[in-house]
């Protein structure tokens, strides 16, 4: 039969020679394996001090982006939360009004904007979908919570702070 | 008859000393335990609490003292404790016949470090020891599980049947010394040559059985997590477990002080006689050579453990009966031989 990889390996059934079966020798050779690792380089990483680096493509937390004078860049088209595959976004859009100009840069924008991040799979599907280039998908995770409500992301958790204003821990 | 006052007092220091000295040796044992798993699978092992992860034990310590005690309803509370404080007490008593030293002289007093060097030191280890099944089987049979009843039945087989290889491996051993005294079988290593060179069979059907005895891998049948959800302590919570817990790395240190004693010389180390300083330091030096050799019966308890997958049940007795107690019985027949030629040759 053709092998199905390169790694396939025969099984050997031959019978076991005395040394084998006294099992003895099997155990030295073993723990001789075992104590090789003291030399080994550890893996482990010490986390709050040193953190893993995350590979380029890595989706994490979502952010809401603004444009270079500080308005909203969303437009509550509804487009990512068409596109979740898990149905993790939830918008309700509203109008500008006048004098808000410098806050939204569209005449619509989104009232309300929340991702459960329990549903949230991190596809980057609503990063792909937006027009506006509003929502990112960031290196960072989410933090952990002791209740549901606490993982449904709004907007103040989201957006990216305005040019000049500190965003909120 | 006047009482003899610091005697008694040097006993009483004594005793505590080495009760002090093998709860502390336990203690750290579990320490160990997790840094040398760790470095045999590349990790770093405890790290956070204090340097290197030192103060890893007394965290652990305090956990099990507060966490919540839970004895089942329909168990037999009194059974149930007694369980293992009664793994514990055993665990502990064994220490009193080992010789952690030679003799010190302080005021012109000698003082012995030994607790009690009796005639029948080795018979009361294995009187002892063989108590030990009793804090298993009932913390099985008091938890009123019968996934833990199984798990102290099978380990009480086990240790019956691993003791009797054990002593059948010994009786050669004790062919040879011509004494039960462990303090005596120690001396006699210091002139003629430790005994692991005239009896390597001996030692290795020892060094397994003690494996077995103190309910180690590859013979941690009794606990097998993935089998029995966890063995026969599956009830226990707390301090009641860490005392099990406990219990079976004291057996550890007791074990390997008696393989260290009996077939690695003790307390004596190479060219000990020849140095001719002060007995004193030379006793001193001798219990730290002791406790070196502890320490590395410590360090291969772990490095097994850690690299050998548990035996199943039936391949365990199998070793026990069909292969050990053979093997003992045949070491035993050629050490007696070779007694007798001896003194018919002399």
């Amino acid at each position: 039969m053709q092998a199905l990889t390169s790694r396939a390996k025969q099984v050997d059934r031959s019978p076991m020679t005395f040394i084998e079966k006294i099992y003895l020798w099997n155990i030295i050779k073993g723990m001789w394996i075992t104590f090789k690792h003291i030399w080994k380089r550890k893996e482990t990483v010490r986390y709050p001090e040193q953190k893993r680096p995350f590979s380029p493509v890595f989706r994490g937390l979502h952010v809401l982006n603004r444009d270079a004078e500080g308005r909203e860049n969303c437009t509550a088209c509804g487009l990512c939360a068409v596109a979740c595959p898990a149905e993790a976004i939830t918008m309700e859009a509203a109008e500008r009004k006048p004098g808000e100009e410098h806050l939204y840069r569209e005449e619509k924008y989104a009232a309300r904007y929340e991702i459960n991040m329990l549903r949230c799979i991190f596809c980057g599907f609503c990063e792909e979908a937006c027009p506006k280039d509003a929502i990112y998908l960031t290196e960072t995770f989410a933090p952990a919570n002791y209740k549901r409500e606490g993982f449904i992301y709004g907007k103040p958790d989201l957006l990216i702070p305005a040019p000049g204003e500190k965003k909120k821990a | 008859m006047t009482i003899d006052w610091f005697f008694i007092l040097e006993k009483i220091a004594l005793i505590s000393g080495v009760l002090a000295i093998s709860l502390v040796v336990a203690m750290y044992s579990t320490w160990g335990e997790r840094k040398v798993a760790g470095i045999i699978q590349d990790r770093l092992g405890p790290n956070r609490a204090g340097f290197m992860g030192l103060l890893q034990p007394l965290a652990d310590g305090g956990k099990l003292f507060f966490k919540e005690e839970i004895i089942p309803g329909n168990s037999n509370r009194f059974l149930f404790i007694l369980g293992p404080s009664l793994a514990m007490i055993v665990a502990c008593m064994t220490s009193a016949v080992i010789p952690w030293g030679d003799t010190l002289t302080i005021a012109g007093r000698t003082v012995s470090l030994q607790i009690a060097d009796i005639n029948i030191g080795i018979l009361y280890i294995f009187g002892v020891v063989s108590l030990g099944v009793y804090g298993i089987m009932l913390g099985g049979w008091a938890s009123n599980n019968k996934y833990s009843l199984l798990a102290s039945i099978r380990a009480a087989s086990q240790i019956i049947s691993y003791e009797l290889a054990m002593g059948l491996s010994l009786i050669a051993l004790l062919m040879m010394t011509g004494t039960l005294s462990l303090k005596e079988i120690v001396d006699q290593q210091r002139h003629g040559g430790w005994n692991v060179l005239y009896q390597p069979l001996g030692f290795l059907i020892f060094l397994v059985c003690s494996f077995a005895e103190c309910n180690r891998t590859p013979f941690d049948l009794a606990e097998a997590e993935s089998e029995l959800n966890g063995g026969y302590h599956l009830e226990y919570s707390s301090m009641k477990l860490g005392f099990y817990l406990f219990a079976e790395y004291i057996n550890m240190f007791i074990s390997s002080a008696l393989m260290a004693s009996l077939y690695f010389g003790g307390y004596h180390f190479p060219y000990m006689d020849s140095l001719g300083w002060d007995p004193n330091i030379i006793t001193i030096l001798g219990t730290a050579a002791l406790f070196i050799k502890i320490i590395f019966f410590l360090f291969f308890f772990m490095w097994v453990r850690w690299t050998i997958p548990r035996f199943r049940y039936d391949q365990l007795m199998r070793l026990g009966w069909n292969i050990m107690i053979p093997l003992a019985l045949a070491n035993m027949l050629i050490t007696g031989a070779m007694v007798l030629y001896r003194s018919n040759a002399q």
